[in-house]
């Protein structure tokens, strides 16, 4: 059922400097792909009334390199990051990822930062990033911080952002091994992934799920087994207690219980 | 040039494509308000009180007092009511109507509705209301199971299906004077603009005035040929109490939560088959699951039953089935109409039997196909234009499929078929009490078509358009096809089962041939120019051979049959169960094409809509209602969901029908399915259901 | 506030968090873009802000201040996409048909068919399985049609 518009606020901000600025003195939940938001206002999931839009902070929307470390602008678009040569070469899972978000509309609205803060447990990106260790950079007026984003979730769509805070960039320093993802969605476009992994096979491989909790999740057990040198099928059983997930409107806790420790092997020979 | 057998210049113009076409939502009228239904939050029990939590100045609100006729929706029975009285049968059934000229306060208004409920009734298995039994009989089924080599059980499912037309339902109710007596104009999404002339004449009585305007529809597959009766009911009711004109347009959510759907299926068979492959005795059982109220069920379970023993020759086949109550919305018409249901089941059995017997399943299918000559279930003797052979043998041969299938062997690729069939018009008598009549007017240029049949998206404007102008020898640009407006147009029957190119095609040029008989030669133009306007009017008359005994459920079902046969290719994956659909050949036999193009984009647009009922729809239900009622959640084929489509039209005419054509909109849809699980099978996988989703595919395969 | 619209400089008036696809319908009388669903998910209110296919039911106004966005009457009534859209059947009932159109328009010059596939994949038609469109789109760029499906 349609919210009311009468009943929301808006301002728009120009630039990082206003956006914070306004944000220091009001309390606003910032807007920028705002894919999720009619949807969730609609569903009656969505609280607030008083957004900041920063869809025109275009400071935000650099991919740039920081030495070693690719820096992505929160305010990146999916297109943007399929198309980003830096992405194509420092973080391929990424633009995986990207392609398989939506379709083209929402690719060319939906950002990276936005489905960061917005913390769905079936965010298709945040695997990528739990596995790629990447960190969240963090500002306000008054300052700037850096989480790691297997530590910005406190729990279902809940994060470590403060109300005065902007995500303003995505840092990931350099994943030294080869990079897997596989997103298992309803069907083969416009889908929410029923199950999402992304790996990084090293001698101590990082391993990330997401719809199989009530945030992403990396896996430090298996990551452990695995690390130790122990069989696959070991890693299996280890994962198989690891992570607990749901049934929903969607798909079976069985099903992707299954399909979990069926493409966790697929991870390992793919890229032993 | 003829135009019948081109794809020639649609008559809808290019107003589809340049965003000019005028669909219901596009439409406003001077002083317009909006129309809310409030709508049981509960699956079972009564109403016990109602409060108003908001100001209720400004609002029109309408309960089933304001009913001055009767208070029910007038379609096969009487029992589905337009708004609750007490009695609530299923969730979301509507209760209240409001309208107010603020979409926003009208939003935000509040109805406390305080309910005494009772334990509903979910599970059809376990219903004792049935709202309609059939028996088909035919020989000894009996008998001939104790006499057979080998039978062969096997059940099988199929789930609810939701139409997902793109355009969700809506209408506008305007209130209109016509000479001196107040009464209303429905300006709507709507397959059968007379359907909702008699449901609303029971609602009012037959005093006020009420015509209806199909505006252009944005898809119906059935889900708006009885549904649109009641929510033009409710508007109509909104408008004359508020002396405004009420629009009313469903949201997503609320139309896939309270709106019809595919009855939901249960198909028993037990055959008894020969060694050498014959198959002589097949006992089926059907059960459909329909709902809180009777809607079309009796016809949905009556052409399922009728179709249930596949395009096969048997001579002992007893068929029941039965169509029940539950305390879910009302389910009803969906392209194929009980069809796809139990054609699913015995091409999933075939290939069971061949499995059984050693035998290759074409084998079997060529042995028993029915051939011109044969009878089927309910008697009929089949006429040339039966073509299960013909479509058999091209698919077959056109996929290499024999030698392609022994290749897969091994792989995670499958190839699977299904042989069908689907009869055209309504059933038996049907066609013969539809007493559907067409006009031809004569216009200063040309003709007019005027019928009640509605342009959904299959070409109905531009088949009839080239039917009356071959039948009539003038050029197909003096054709103009009136937009159905019940005051103007002559009823033509319902715009359903697949009959509105074959049965009013075929009225329209008999018509045709009775006005160039009193054209005399002379263009339109000219005999108007000299005598001014005339038009003609016929009757439907089906062909004088057709008997059928609607008691015994005996005789011809249906003047003819449209054919196919489909071949699926497809692979699943290892790690994630998912079914991906690499090719699905079609290969379909209907009678002459009157418009090739608009042909194949019905039999490409049922095929995807048969590959979302075989693997991607899902109806989840809870506590009686859609749970998964948002196209994030209920998901249809996107184009990357789609494989190869390849598409074969073959024919072999059908006397009766216009220029030989037969009807085809619901062909297609009977096939997908069953070929895609049978591909499963292909791959050792034992699937008896559909939606055949990853979850459930996992669960067939071996315990890893 | 302004934006730019069909080419036009044009002031609106209406809530800034109002839905880009109630102010194209409601307030500019343009009612060409339709609602499918409201969800972003069948893509049939598909118009182009500067340049790049969008879904306006989930655009706030506020956002396309100074934006272009283009509709599809921007696109005229004789459009050659729109010809072939209804010659090769790409539009049957058509509610789908403005925004496939303003997906398939910002296509390159020289889309594959896995091109074309992947520009709609965000746009749900119900009728024609996509075959036809695809055949559409391909023949509006001058691409072989030959793997979109043919009938015999």
């Amino acid at each position: 059922m349609r919210t009311a518009i009468s009943g929301l606020e808006v301002r728009s901000a120009a630039s990082l400097n206003e956006a914070l600025t306004i944000l220091r003195d009001d309390e606003r939940t910032p807007i920028a792909g705002a894919t999720d938001l009619y949807v969730a206002l609609n569903f009656g999931t969505l609280e607030p009334r008083r957004f900041l839009d920063i869809w025109a902070v275009n400071e935000l929307r650099d991919i740039s390199m920081n030495g070693r470390t690719l820096v992505m602008g929160a305010l990146a678009t999916y297109t943007s990051l399929i198309r980003s040569p830096l992405v194509a070469r420092h973080l391929p899972m990424l633009v995986e990822a990207s392609r398989q978000i939506g379709g083209p509309q929402i690719q060319n609205r939906g950002t990276l930062g936005g489905n960061v803060a917005n913390g769905s447990p079936a965010g298709d990106s945040l695997p990528v990033l739990a596995a790629a260790d990447a960190v969240v950079v963090l500002r306000s007026a008054a300052a700037e911080r850096r989480v790691p984003i297997t530590s910005f979730y406190t729990g279902y769509r809940a994060t470590v952002m403060r109300p005065d805070e902007l995500i303003v960039a995505i840092e990931v320093a350099p994943v030294d091994g080869k990079q897997w993802f596989r997103k298992v969605g309803t069907r083969a476009a416009q889908a929410i992934s029923k199950i999402v992994v992304a790996g990084v096979r090293t001698r101590a491989p990082r391993i990330a799920f997401g719809s199989v909790a009530a945030t992403v999740v990396r896996v430090p057990e298996t990551e452990r087994k695995l690390a130790a040198g122990g069989s696959i099928d070991e890693a299996v059983s280890v994962l198989s207690r690891e992570i607990k997930p749901i049934d929903d409107v969607r798909s079976t806790a069985e099903y992707r219980l299954r399909v979990a420790t069926n493409l966790l092997r697929r991870f390992w020979a793919e890229t032993g | 040039m003829p135009a019948v057998g081109n794809s020639v210049a649609r008559k809808d113009g290019i107003g589809k494509a340049t965003g000019s076409a005028q669909y219901a939502d596009d439409i406003t009228f001077p002083g317009m308000i909006f129309g809310r239904t409030i709508r049981s939050t509960i699956a079972r029990g009564r109403v016990r009180s109602i409060r108003f939590d908001f100001e209720t100045a400004g609002f029109t609100i309408v309960d089933y007092r304001d009913v001055i006729g009767r208070n029910s929706v007038d379609l096969i029975e009487k029992d589905q009511p337009f708004l609750v009285e007490s009695e609530v049968r299923h969730m979301a059934e509507p209760i209240l109507l409001l309208a107010h000229e603020d979409r926003e306060r009208l939003n935000a208004a509040r109805v406390e509705i305080e309910y005494e409920t009772e334990t509903p009734l979910f599970d059809p298995e376990h219903s004792t209301e049935v709202f309609k039994k059939i028996g088909i009989a035919k020989g000894d089924a009996a008998a001939a199971l104790a006499g057979a080599d080998l039978v062969v059980e096997g059940t099988y499912r199929t789930g609810h299906q939701e139409h997902v037309y793109i355009e969700p339902n809506g209408v506008i109710a305007v209130p209109e004077e016509v000479e001196g007596r107040k009464g209303v104009a429905i300006f709507g999404s709507v397959q059968c603009p007379f359907y909702v002339i008699k449901a609303l004449r029971c609602l009012f009585g037959s005093h006020p005035p009420i015509r209806v305007i199909q505006t252009e529809t944005g898809g119906g597959f059935g889900g708006k040929e009885e549904y649109p009766s009641m929510i033009a009911g409710h508007a109509a009711l909104l408008a004359l109490k508020s002396g405004r004109p009420v629009k009313i347009i469903y949201d997503r959510t609320e139309d896939m939560v309270a709106t019809t759907k595919r009855h939901p299926s249960i198909v028993r068979h037990r055959t008894g088959v020969m060694r050498d492959g014959r198959i002589v005795a097949m006992d089926i059982d059907v059960l459909m699951d329909g709902g809180a109220y009777v809607t079309l069920s009796p016809v949905v379970l009556s052409r399922g039953c009728i179709h249930a023993a596949g395009p096969y020759r048997c001579d002992n086949v007893s068929i029941r089935g039965r169509t029940v109550f539950t305390n879910t919305p009302p389910n009803g018409a969906f392209r194929g109409f009980g069809a796809p249901q139990t054609e699913f089941a015995v091409e999933v059995h075939m290939e069971r039997i061949a499995e059984a017997l050693g035998m290759d399943s074409v084998e079997l299918r060529r042995l028993n196909a029915l051939r011109p000559g044969d009878t089927t279930a309910t008697g009929q003797t089949l006429r040339e234009d039966t073509s299960a052979l013909m479509v058999l043998e091209e698919a077959v041969r056109r996929t290499d499929f024999t030698r392609r299938r022994e290749q897969y062997k091994g792989t995670n690729r499958g190839l699977g078929l299904a042989l069908f069939y689907h009869g055209a018009g309504f059933t038996g008598s049907g066609e013969l009490s539809l007493k559907s009549r067409a006009r031809l007017e004569l216009t200063p240029a040309g003709v007019r078509i005027a019928t009640g049949s509605t342009e959904i998206g299959q070409g109905t404007r531009t088949t009839h358009a080239q039917i009356v102008s071959d039948a009539l020898g003038i050029p197909y640009e003096d054709v103009e096809v009136a937009q159905p407006d019940t005051a103007r147009v002559a009823d033509s029957g319902p715009t359903v089962a697949s009959r509105t190119c074959m049965v009013v095609g075929k009225i329209l040029e008999k018509c045709a041939h009775e006005m160039k008989e009193r054209l005399n030669g002379s263009s339109p133009a000219e005999h108007y120019a000299k005598h001014g306007a005339f038009s003609v009017e016929q009757m439907y008359e089906p062909p004088d051979w057709i008997k059928w005994d609607d008691a015994a459920y005996r005789g011809d079902a249906y003047a003819t049959y449209g054919w196919g046969c489909d071949v699926a290719e497809i692979e699943v994956d290892r790690d994630t169960y998912e079914v991906r659909p690499l090719k699905l050949t079609a290969v379909q036999e209907f009678g002459r094409p009157i418009h090739p193009a608009l042909a194949q984009g019905q039999i490409e647009g049922g095929t995807a809509q048969g590959l979302g009922y075989a693997l991607l729809e899902r109806v989840v239900m809870r506590d009686g209602a859609m749970a998964n009622s948002q196209l994030t959640n209920y998901v249809i084929p996107t184009t990357l969901d789609m494989p190869e489509l390849d598409v074969v039209m073959m024919e072999n005419q059908y006397p009766g029908g216009p220029f030989g054509a037969k009807g085809l909109g619901e062909l297609p849809m009977d096939g997908p399915a069953p070929a895609v699980v049978n591909a499963l099978r292909h791959l050792g996988l034992d699937v008896r259901e559909i939606p055949a989703t990853p979850e459930l595919i996992a669960s067939c395969t071996a315990l890893a | 506030m302004n934006l730019v619209l069909n080419g036009v400089s044009t002031d609106v008036e209406a809530h800034p968090m109002a839905r880009l696809l109630d102010v194209l319908r409601e307030e500019c009388g343009l009612t060409g873009t339709k609602e499918g669903c409201g969800e972003g998910e069948c893509g049939a209110c598909t118009v182009l802000i500067n340049g790049e296919p969008v879904c306006s039911c989930l655009i706030p106004l506020a956002q396309v201040e100074k934006a272009e966005v283009v509709t599809i009457e921007g696109l005229g009534d004789d459009h050659p996409l729109q010809h072939l859209f209804m010659n090769e059947v790409g539009a049957q009932c058509g509610i789908c048909t403005p925004g496939m159109i303003m997906a398939a328009v910002a296509l390159g010059p020289a889309p594959t068919l896995d091109d074309v596939k992947i520009a709609l994949a965000g746009n749900l038609c119900r009728c024609t399985g996509y075959s036809a469109i695809y055949r559409a789109v391909l023949k509006w760029r001058g691409m072989p049609v030959a793997s979109a499906g043919g009938a015999q």
